[in-house]
């Protein structure tokens, strides 16, 4: 029999969708891939997947009867690495769900012990947004933070910035994935946003920016350099804590 | 509710008088290396500004690689005591300045709100006396609690001699409350701060121990009892500043777990920053090497089930410093070895150089479904070229000579130094 493709629309729902399909038609031979990443393979045949909410919600609900509250996270969080082919070890993760109890406890297992580690490489991104987002205060009092994760972890996030400034009008905007929240002091919201072109997320530009911003980015840069100490530079260790990449949108990294 | 946003926008002269004493009294306290900012329970609750309830954040790290999670000031750097270790001692020749109490709520809340921040940690120099400087301590969490709403972190440093009613107050708007202690032993103390007494540091540190038992016992009759220092106390001892060794250090620390109910014991290099010839040179290497053996030590006493004598004692009275405590003690305990992976009991498989308390739990779980390997162990990320001469498995291939302690060091050492480079299979091939 030849290999079946399953694609679908890149958001959980739909892979849950694809999941439920996988069970309803015992396939065995099967291959969840990404709408928008898809590219035409030969000898095998694609099939489009629908998102149904009552189905994905079918399969969330059953794995977390199988799986402890860690698990279930584990799983989400690893779908969010949006890593090329995660979807299959998904899968196969989900199917010795099904078929064990405590699977998710089996770290000799390889998908568990692969989903657990993509996870954790999340989870740690998650980590770092928390604390790595840099908010500027806009000339119209919205506090406002550009990111680019290596993961899509926006989703995980909101929760946190939500709790913490729930008096303050704020954005985190994803620019690799063009889409950000917004929280009006009531509600979160996704919202899509137009940048003037030749806009640079990394400068403060006193077009955008309140007054005051200057002064205090000014003053944590201060604070920044007064609170290291000289005779125990460790740059090796500083860049494992503070990667590069994350550099830019550090206020405190910027040159003067 | 109508929420407007704080949009203080300082006069350019007083930007600059910031700007100087920020520089001042951060330079100050920088030597202070606390900056947890987890274990508090403080919940945005009056959709005000912050949360205290999750895990620490490190907002960034800086170039020596310690953790910046709060901004940590002191108060003032004006000091009526002379301790020969300390920067802000009364007969060195520095600049001093000092915050009043709105700066200090200023510059909290808008770092905050720009995500830089946990919160505030702050100290201070003692000036006129105990109690007065505590008073302005205790003033600046109080405004930023009942004033601004604030939910974030504040970690307050109990003044030496501070009243009880003070240490009371504090500890209702402070997450966490520390006191140094500094100087590891009372000799040594007498040395270098003769203006200090033990028992001036002692006094507030019963004082929040007693608070927070009785804090606990009041909250389980009564719910909405008011947080006393969530987030519990702390200590610090300077290390290699007056002499001690290992044995010493740590005994103090275990003395002051066990008596204080401390949730940490801080331990931090000594920073030459004087010429006074009771203490290191200027120029001398900050013994960083030594403060971690120490921290692992720490961790070995609090998460690993070990009693402190068994790691230091009177004929071990230092740390190795090429190999980690744990594997000192291992080497020194040859007879308890090896064991079986798949058999041994969590208390033993948590002494196994090389073994984490994470690997642990995973190993816990994971043998459940079937034995382990070397394989297995390979995966789970635990630290084989330590592990494997301690361990067996379910495999025929172990270490079968009998080594001595001496021959195991030395291939670890040999091992260390290329982990990056030298696979599984290599190291396995080491078995013959």
């Amino acid at each position: 029999m030849q290999k079946k493709n399953l694609i679908y629309d890149g958001t959980f729902d739909g892979f849950l969708s694809a999941v439920f399909y996988v069970f309803e038609h015992k396939i065995g031979d099967v291959s969840i891939r990404n709408g928008f990443d898809v590219q035409e393979t030969m000898f095998s045949e694609n099939e489009t997947i629908m998102s149904e909410e009552a189905k994905a919600n079918r399969v969330w609900k059953g794995l977390k009867s199988k799986l402890s509250a860690q698990g279930s996270y584990h799983i989400y969080y690893a779908f969010l690495s949006e890593k090329p082919g995660v979807e299959n070890v998904l899968l196969d993760y989900i199917r010795y769900a099904f078929e064990n109890t405590n699977a998710d406890k089996d770290y000799s297992h390889p998908s568990v012990l692969k989903i657990a580690q993509i996870a954790k490489m999340v989870g740690r991104e998650k980590h770092r947004m928390e604390a790595f987002v840099r908010f500027r205060l806009t000339k119209d009092g919205i506090y406002f933070a550009s990111i680019e994760p290596d993961f899509n972890v926006l989703p995980i996030i909101l929760k946190h910035f939500k709790r913490r400034y729930a008096d303050q009008k704020w954005v985190i905007y994803d620019i690799k994935r063009h889409y950000g929240l917004f929280y009006d002091l009531d509600t979160v919201d996704i919202i899509n946003m137009d940048f003037p072109a030749n806009f640079d997320f990394t400068k403060t530009n006193s077009d955008y920016f309140a007054d005051q911003e200057f002064e205090f980015q000014k003053l944590w840069k201060d604070y920044f350099k007064a609170t290291n100490i000289k005779s125990r530079k460790n740059m090796k260790l500083h860049v494992r804590h503070v990667p590069k990449r994350y550099w830019k949108y550090l206020s405190e990294k910027q040159p003067d | 509710m109508n929420f407007k946003i704080q949009t203080k926008i300082y006069p350019k002269l007083s930007f600059q008088r910031i700007q100087e004493k920020l520089k001042i009294l951060a330079d100050a306290a920088k030597y202070d290396v606390s900056c947890s900012s987890s274990g508090s329970k403080r919940a945005n609750t009056n959709k005000g500004l912050g949360d205290a309830t999750g895990m620490g954040i490190c907002h960034s790290y800086t170039e020596d690689g310690r953790c910046v999670s709060l901004l940590k000031i002191l108060l003032t750097n004006y000091c009526i005591f002379d301790c020969a270790y300390c920067v802000t001692r009364k007969s060195n020749d520095i600049k001093r300045a000092a915050f009043k109490v709105q700066e200090v709520v200023d510059l909290t809340i808008n770092f905050y709100r720009r995500n830089y921040i946990e919160g505030l940690f702050l100290s201070s120099g003692i000036f006129k006396n105990a109690d007065y400087t505590m008073e302005r301590l205790v003033a600046v969490a109080k405004k930023l609690r009942l004033e601004e709403n604030f939910n974030g972190y504040i970690h307050l440093k109990s003044i030496p001699g501070a009243s009880d009613e003070l240490m009371r107050e504090a500890g209702l708007y402070a997450d966490r409350l520390s006191v140094n202690i500094e100087i590891p032993t009372e000799s040594g103390l007498k040395k270098l701060a003769p203006d200090k007494k033990r028992e001036d540091f002692i006094k507030p540190m019963v004082k929040v121990k007693n608070e927070i038992i009785q804090y606990k016992s009041e909250k389980k009759i009564i719910k909405s009892t008011p947080k006393y220092a969530p987030a519990g106390q702390s200590t610090q001892m300077i290390i290699g500043a007056s002499g001690e060794n290992d044995f010493q250090i740590m005994q103090t620390s275990n003395h002051f777990y066990k008596n204080y109910n401390l949730k940490r014991v801080y331990y931090s290099g000594y920073v030459p920053i004087s010429y006074d010839e009771r203490l290191p040179k200027i120029g001398s290497d900050v013994p960083m090497l030594r403060e971690n053996r120490l921290y692992q030590t720490d961790w070995l006493m609090r998460f690993y089930g070990f009693n402190v004598n068994e790691i230091l004692n009177d004929k071990h009275q230092n740390l190795d410093l090429d190999i980690d405590p744990k594997l000192s003690w291992a080497l020194r305990n040859l007879h308890e070895f090896p064991i079986d992976i798949n058999t041994a009991d969590k208390r033993m498989l948590a002494r196994v150089p090389g073994l984490g308390m994470q690997s642990v739990y995973k190993i816990l779980n994971a043998r459940r479904f079937r034995k382990l390997n070397w394989e297995h162990l390979k995966k789970i990320g635990i630290a084989l070229n330590r592990a494997q001469y301690f361990i067996l498995c379910d495999s025929n291939q172990f270490e079968t000579r009998d080594l001595t302690s001496e021959k195991i060091k030395g291939f670890i050492l040999q091992n260390s130094t290329s982990k990056y480079r030298k696979s599984l299979s290599n190291q396995l091939s080491l078995f013959g």
